[in-house]
């Protein structure tokens, strides 16, 4: 009778969250223990959009295993791309050339304001506000109109390739990208107007979901999650690849752990993403967009790390070779999984409203956990 | 021919169905108008496709509603189920009894109208917890306990908001309440204690009537729809317009109340002014104070997070209940002594 009414035998509520939940983002599943309001445990069952990216990569080539990771954490194609473009190139020792090396800076960066601002639409659509997501909106599809007219497409741009870029830049790539910062720094004020300042936002957010130092570090969380806890682990400052260690950046820290703190790491991180755009878009080199490699990649014989600082943290790409077109053994260590761990650190104690703030500022994307 | 008793029986009826069409023409606007506000706000278009400017949207969207399959789940108590929505529905539409739409116009005039405008929307709650109870799920007995915490602690600062206008005219007649305020509104007339009471009815009524910011009864990232989950086709579009007339009764209690109902806007001698104001019908008084309110409460849902349940109960309980107790012992002390206006 108690597992019919889906209690413990304690008397808790034990509630299903997903896979089929607007605060889930996508298909995650969490398992409740409900004490009233009070949140006791929370359990994430993974796997339902588990497609075995890492399994199909062994039987892809080394150009087209890139691909395959815009599907990964798709709000940041661009980057997944970069970390796998980055361990190939380290792995035949291609000299990336300049120019290609910035633009991939650039369109990292951009494509890191484009996932905060889905982010920030989406926290606040959780927070119970609906507004702000359609405002949101309207300054990321000027960065999907960029994307489009370099890449060709809007959300899985593969547009990174080993030794460089597929194409280069649009003619109106510089003029369209400057009149986006001018946009964008106005728009950034208002989104603080709109829900930062705002006295319920502040509430439902300050000391919520908080997560020490500590165990930010031992479930290894990373990006705005973990700087939000004092974490530093800006892979751009700690382990700088391509020319992020020639462009000025602050890596944005904040001490308090709580969701309010990895708010403002993400709101802040937005305007440092401009700050780097702004110093990189009118010196873009001139030169070749892609380094000469040869028609058929093989990797020598070893293993290949690299990692990247992606929207939600670092993303590791770990590369088996033994030396054929195709990788032996390919393992993405993806941020938001990591994340996703400390939410039931974080949740316990809490309430059943506070739990869509915490998910909502660990940033979760499903197809990035799942893989 | 026409005996008194035939006499009642026909003014019942054409009153009854007066009020269902009300009902039903009022949902429809007010749906409409809530899609509007939303896309004004949120920088897009809104509804504009079916019929001239998207007007027959919300006549299509009934349609496709009432076509619907109107499904009661396997455990569900199913009789309780199905009858939740009738109540809601029922409530809402007793609440129109009292309320003066235009001048000497209204289905019921007693002498008790603002007691029974409190007694009966209390109603309300039940209809709630028996559609969460009923519905054998736990987004939707979540979402009812929600409500039922939330309804009976904001009825509280409501009723206390009222009170101090009962207070101030002496009677429970809306008719005399209207009366009181052809030489002004109370809410001029009242100073800033009845300014106070104004801004706590229009937060405690946005919450009885489960609208966000304090829509935790149907918090759609944290329980899906709350205690209508369950629900579909006719059944689920019943609460849907309780709670749209709902919004429409709160808003036409308060500007009856705070904003002279359909009395014309005086100011003291000016005869002129005042004659221009006489000439507007009584019936755009009231629907324009009544809309004007809908779209405050509009203009909330759409600019304002979500609170949390224990931030809601103490913003009722520590900071509005003290906050209105006060405020009535204030505008008693003002209507003994007469300073008002």
């Amino acid at each position: 009778m108690l597992e019919e009414i889906g209690t413990t035998t304690e008397g808790d509520l034990i509630i299903n969250v997903g896979p089929q939940h607007p605060a889930t983002h996508g298909v995650l599943h969490l398992v409740i223990t409900l004490n009233g309001e009070t949140i006791k445990k929370v359990e994430p069952h993974l796997g339902y959009i588990h497609r075995s990216i890492e399994k199909m990569c062994e039987s892809l080539t080394y150009r087209q295993f890139i691909y395959v990771t815009s599907r990964m954490d798709y709000l940041s194609a661009h980057i997944n791309n970069h970390a796998c473009a980055l361990c190939v190139e380290k792995g035949m020792q291609v000299e990336v050339p300049e120019r290609a090396q910035v633009i991939r800076v650039i369109m990292d960066e951009l494509t890191r304001i484009a996932s905060h601002e889905l982010w920030w639409g989406a926290m606040a659509m959780d927070i119970g506000a609906f507004t702000p997501f359609f405002h949101a909106f309207r300054e990321r599809e000027k960065i999907n109109e960029i994307m489009e007219e370099t890449c060709g497409a809007r959300l899985t741009m593969n547009y990174y390739v080993p030794g460089g870029l597929m194409a280069d830049l649009h003619p109106d790539f510089q003029k369209k990208v400057k009149a986006f910062i001018t946009l964008f720094k106005n728009k950034i004020d208002e989104y603080d107007e709109l829900i930062t300042g705002n006295i319920i936002f502040i509430n439902r957010m300050k000391g919520v979901g908080f997560l020490s130092k500590e165990d930010a570090v031992s479930f290894g969380c990373t990006g705005p999650s973990g700087r939000g806890s004092g974490l530093s682990c800006d892979i751009r400052k700690l382990y700088p690849y391509a020319v992020y260690d020639k462009v000025q950046f602050d890596e944005i820290l904040e001490t308090d752990g709580d969701s309010l703190a990895r708010y403002m790491v993400r709101i802040r991180e937005m305007k440092q993403s401009i700050r780097i755009i702004e110093q990189l878009i009118d010196n873009i080199p001139e030169g070749d967009f892609q380094a000469k490699t040869k028609a058929v990649l093989k990797l020598p014989k070893g293993e290949f790390y690299t990692r990247v600082e992606t929207a939600r943290g670092e993303l590791g790409v770990y590369i088996v070779s033994e030396g054929a077109t195709t990788p032996y053994r390919i393992k993405f260590r993806s941020p938001g999984f990591s994340n996703l761990s400390a939410l039931d650190t974080m949740a316990r104690g809490g309430k059943l409203g506070d739990l869509v703030a915490m998910m909502g500022t660990l940033d979760l994307v499903i197809p990035d956990i799942d893989r | 021919m026409f005996n008194p008793t035939w006499a009642m029986t026909i003014e019942m009826v054409i009153a009854g169905v007066s009020v269902i069409g009300l009902f039903a023409a009022l949902g429809l606007v007010l749906v409409l108008m809530e899609r509007r506000v939303a896309a004004w706000m949120q920088i897009r278009l809104g509804p504009n496709r079916v019929g001239p400017k998207g007007m027959l949207q919300s006549l299509a969207d009934t349609v496709k509603l009432l076509v619907k399959e109107g499904m009661t789940p396997d455990g569900s108590d199913k009789f309780l189920f199905n009858l939740a929505p009738y109540i809601a529905m029922m409530v809402a539409m007793l609440l129109m009894a009292p309320i003066a739409f235009a001048k000497d116009f209204r289905l019921w005039d007693m002498n008790i109208g603002v007691l029974y405008i409190t007694a009966i929307s209390s109603i309300m709650v039940i209809s709630i917890l028996m559609a969460g109870w009923a519905s054998n799920n736990k987004y939707s007995l979540m979402g009812a306990m929600r409500s039922g915490a939330q309804i009976v602690s904001y009825e509280l600062s409501a009723g206390l908001s009222i009170l101090t206008i009962v207070v101030l005219t002496g009677s429970l007649n809306i008719t005399d309440i209207i009366n009181a305020q052809a030489d002004g509104w109370w809410i001029f007339k009242g100073h800033i204690p009845v300014l106070i009471s104004f801004v706590i009815f229009i937060i405690a009524v946005t919450a009885e009537t489960n609208r966000a910011p304090f829509d935790l009864a149907e918090a759609e990232s944290e329980l899906t729809a709350g205690f209508h989950t369950e629900y579909s086709g006719m059944k689920f579009a019943l609460f849907f317009l309780a709670e749209y007339i709902n919004v429409f009764i709160v808003c036409a209690i308060g500007a009856t109340l705070f904003l002279g109902g359909w009395m014309p806007f005086h100011i003291g001698n000016w005869e002129a002014f005042n004659h221009v104001m006489d000439y507007i019908p009584s019936s755009i008084w009231f629907f324009g104070k009544t809309f004007f309110l809908i779209f405050v409460i509009m203009w909330f849902r759409w600019t304002f997070p979500r609170l949390r349940i224990d931030q809601l109960l103490n913003l009722e309980w520590k900071y509005l209940l003290p906050i209105s107790m006060f405020n009535l012992l204030l505008v008693t002390a003002i209507a003994i002594l007469k300073w008002h206006f």
